[in-house]
């Protein structure tokens, strides 16, 4: 065991996995893990705890990680959050948990994403407990939007005893973590074995209904359910308002990926949905959602795989693993740079032109603000554009429920700490509320709407006695 | 799983099913669309929702077979099958008002998202004239329900044979020339069709909605792919339309981008009709 440095992960070569979609790191072995557990002080204070969104116990798993009591150390993780798979492989650990780990003073932090993602396959394998649920109560939750803020509200909800049922306009459950985040990042087996757990507790998923279109927030509360959760995410995708955007070959991140991740475009033609990519692809933007794109790019054939991004490397919001797996695949950077017009040959898009950008005075999120250098124009060649700059809140439930405050945005305005919003009965969070943020936050949002829905129900039980 | 509830021809390659989707007849208006996909490996295939049976819980959908989705669809699907996915109503519905007079222009396929919104202006109370028409008589269909909502119906073919020899914007051209007043008219069918259809109300002013069929995927305003030009704006075709107003439609963008997957289209429709020979073969 070294104290300094991570055991490291195996992981599926560079030069390989640029031409499959299969998961990057391979995960730990037992002893891997146990080695990587005894790195950790068992701080008393455990700041990575507070790191965490739920809290999740980390000293505790970790030591028993460290004693060989798998089962014990996943049933603690499980106390606080319902999706370790998930979260172990996609939590920005270097801004949570993993960023305040006293280790992480003087050498790198305890690896606690990994050691996550460890427990919970090692469950997967060896067979976990099944969920306790209380006896079945009267009264009936209506989920909107199964991704994660949904699932952990539904699946909390249920183990309280009381019927739910979700709504999702996709056909398959999962929210972003089905469409948008990669397979070789997040195998969509391991999102589907959560939502069966769900499915077995009882929980009841309706796919392919979208709501505001087929029946209004109201029309769910007149047909009889006692409450709403709406989780519907941040699925409106942002573009830069640029000549030349509407060209062919031009997607939007959500485009390029709900067409790769959900319809299986990468096997193309067994599955009948296509995609387009060319020898050379600029994504534009700098967070997961743009890491993402650029590694898909690679996996479906372009030769070289171009980020652009308007600030600094220190500022680029992707999870730092993200960052240094792209890296070693490949993917250029072209850093402090903005489009400002796409090229157009024969209707399809042949290039984009930019403008380079210094750093100037901080903004109002603290970063310093990207400004342009004048006269710096020059032109990237390209045959695919990927836009990756955000995504707004989902337009269609805020749209037609009267009554839901939003903010200017478009969010819907929800308490914190309840996710109550200006609606009796009515609760939201994860990025339909907060607008893009993480998994575990959305996931946090979810169990802390659960708390106020049950508190809700009981009053509004109480109240009819 | 959604029950194909009948299955009937109505021209080469034309057929109209009816599906068991209850929900959907329930609130489904005219000018919306469902997406649908068959099975497991499937697309997402956007069609206009043609028909709603409150009492039998029937949707109507009229499809063309023009790529490998609907070419399965047409030689595999049947009365009883079942589709997998079924989403809908989609889209903003028609704005149905009395108008006065209404020109309701489709051609080809465009015949059938045209009929329900044809219908449903007669029933507000306007004065409606149908003009319908095809490359030739074999692709018209619709004629005697179109009759049964229009004031006044003229039928046009490019080689004449069926009702006049023409394109539909001919007909358009000559009574809105004349001086019947036209208030409004909605043209539905090909790019191109919708695009000198639109030039024509232009000169005259007469306001004109069109319905854009731009390639699909979630149909809820998730992805952008559907992107249209109007009035030199970014609109998503599947939740700020599927209409517009066809006078500020950058129909050649519209057309381009139909375009985009030509070539993997013709590759998937290629594999798929080699592997029916195949299997023919094994049967015979
Ligand atoms: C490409 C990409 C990569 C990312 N990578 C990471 C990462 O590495 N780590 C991380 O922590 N976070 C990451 N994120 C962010 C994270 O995925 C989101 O913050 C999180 O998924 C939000 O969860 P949610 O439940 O609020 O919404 P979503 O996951 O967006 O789920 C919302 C669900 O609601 C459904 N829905 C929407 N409207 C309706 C309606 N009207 N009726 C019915 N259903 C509806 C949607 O189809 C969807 O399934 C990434 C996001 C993207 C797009
Ligand atoms: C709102 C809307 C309503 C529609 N209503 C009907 C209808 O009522 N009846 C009908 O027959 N067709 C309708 N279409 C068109 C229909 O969706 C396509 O013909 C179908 O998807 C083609 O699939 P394919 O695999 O058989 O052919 P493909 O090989 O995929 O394509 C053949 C042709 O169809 C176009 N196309 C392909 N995919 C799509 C897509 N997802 N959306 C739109 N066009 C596409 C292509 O540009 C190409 O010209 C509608 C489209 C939209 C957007
Ligand atoms: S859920 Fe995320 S933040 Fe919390 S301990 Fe696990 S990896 Fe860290
Ligand atoms: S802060 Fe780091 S070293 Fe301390 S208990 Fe947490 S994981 Fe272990
Ligand atoms: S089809 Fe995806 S936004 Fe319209």
């Amino acid at each position: 065991m070294s104290r300094q440095k991570q055991t490291p992960m195996r992981q599926q070569n560079p030069q390989i996995r640029i031409h499959n979609f299969d998961e990057v790191p391979l995960g730990y072995s037992e002893e891997e893990a146990m080695i990587e557990a005894e790195r950790c002080l068992q701080c008393p204070t455990a700041p990575c705890v507070q790191g965490c969104p739920v809290s999740v116990d980390i000293p505790r798993f970790i030591e028993h990680i460290k004693n060989r009591r798998f089962s014990e150390a996943i049933a603690t993780i499980k106390e606080t959050n319902s999706l370790p798979a998930v979260c172990g492989r996609v939590c920005p650990q270097e801004s949570q948990c993993q960023g305040v780990c006293t280790l992480g003073i003087r050498f790198e932090p305890v690896a606690i994403g990994k050691l996550e993602r460890f427990c919970a396959d090692w469950e997967a394998q060896h067979g976990g407990a099944t969920h306790q649920v209380l006896p079945t109560k009267e009264q009936h939750v209506a989920v909107i939007g199964a991704g994660p803020s949904g699932l952990t509200a539904a699946g909390d909800l249920r183990k309280k005893g009381y019927q739910v049922t979700m709504f999702e306009l996709f056909h398959v459950a999962g929210g972003v973590l089905m469409y948008g985040i990669p397979e070789f990042r997040l195998p969509k087996e391991i999102v589907q074995r959560e939502i069966s757990a769900l499915k077995a507790m009882g929980v009841k998923i309706e796919l392919n209904k979208v709501v505001g279109q087929l029946y209004t927030v109201d029309d769910l509360m007149s047909q009889g359910y006692d409450a709403v959760f709406i989780g519907t995410g941040a699925g409106l995708p942002r573009f830069l308002g640029i000549p030349g955007e509407n060209l062919n070959g031009v997607y939007t991140a959500n485009e390029f990926l709900t067409r790769t991740n959900l319809m299986r475009a990468f096997l193309f033609p067994e599955y009948d949905t296509p995609i387009k990519v060319g020898k050379r692809v600029i994504t534009v933007g700098g967070g997961n959602v743009a890491m993402d794109s650029a590694r898909t790019a690679l996996r479906l054939g372009a030769e070289e795989s171009i980020i652009v991004y308007r600030r600094s490397e220190q500022e680029l919001p992707a999870r730092a693993e993200e960052v240094e797996h792209a890296k070693e695949e490949g993917v250029k950077f072209q850093l402090l740079t903005n489009p400002v017009r796409f090229v157009e040959k024969d209707g399809a898009i042949a290039g984009a032109e930019c403008i380079r950008m210094e750093l100037g005075e901080p903004d109002e999120s603290g970063r310093r603000r990207p400004v342009p250098i004048e006269g710096s124009e020059f032109v990237i060649d390209a045959d695919t554009v990927v836009i990756a700059i955000g995504n707004g809140p989902h337009p269609l439930v805020p749209r037609t429920t009267p009554g839901l405050d939003l903010t200017r945005r478009g969010n819907i305005v929800a308490d914190p700490d309840t996710g109550q919003t200006s609606r009796e009965g009515v609760f939201a969070g994860g990025d339909i509320v907060t607008g893009a943020a993480t998994v575990i936050q959305a996931m946090g949002a979810g169990k802390r709407a659960a708390v106020a829905i049950d508190h809700y129900l009981q009053e509004k039980r109480a109240g009819k006695e | 799983m959604y029950k194909i509830l009948s299955k009937r021809t109505l021209g080469p390659q034309i057929r109209e099913y009816i599906v068991e989707a209850p929900e959907i007849a329930r609130v489904a208006k005219s000018g919306q669309f469902i997406v649908l996909r068959l099975h497991e490996r499937g697309e997402r295939v956007p069609l206009t929702i043609v028909d709603a049976d409150t009492r039998t819980g029937g949707v109507t959908i009229v499809v063309q077979e023009v790529g490998k989705s609907t070419r399965e669809m047409g030689d595999h699907f049947a009365a009883g099958d079942d589709i997998l996915d079924f989403v809908g109503p989609l889209g903003v519905p028609s704005e149905i008002e009395n108008y006065g007079t209404v020109i309701c222009v489709g051609g080809g396929l465009g015949i059938a998202p045209l009929y329900p919104i044809t219908r449903d202006l007669k029933k507000a109370g306007n004065t409606v004239i149908g003009i319908i028409g095809a490359r030739n008589k074999d692709l018209l269909f619709y004629i005697d329900q179109m009759d049964s909502v229009c004031d006044e119906l003229i039928v046009m073919t490019d080689d004449g044979s069926n009702g006049n020899k023409g394109f539909v914007s001919n007909p358009l051209h000559d009574i809105i020339a004349s001086d019947r007043e036209v208030n409004r008219v909605w043209a539905i069918g090909p790019g191109i069709m919708m695009k000198v259809a639109c030039n024509v109300t232009r000169e005259f002013s007469v306001p004109t909605v069109v319905s854009l069929n731009s390639i699909m995927i979630d149909g809820t305003g998730m992805c952008g792919g559907c992107r249209v030009e109007v009035g030199g704006e970014a609109k998503f075709a599947c939740v700020d339309g599927p209409e517009f107003d066809g006078h500020k439609v950058n129909f050649d963008l519209l057309m381009s981008r139909q375009r985009f997957y030509h070539e993997e289209e013709s590759c998937a429709l290629e594999r798929y009709l080699a592997s029916e020979k195949k299997e023919e073969g094994a049967l015979v």
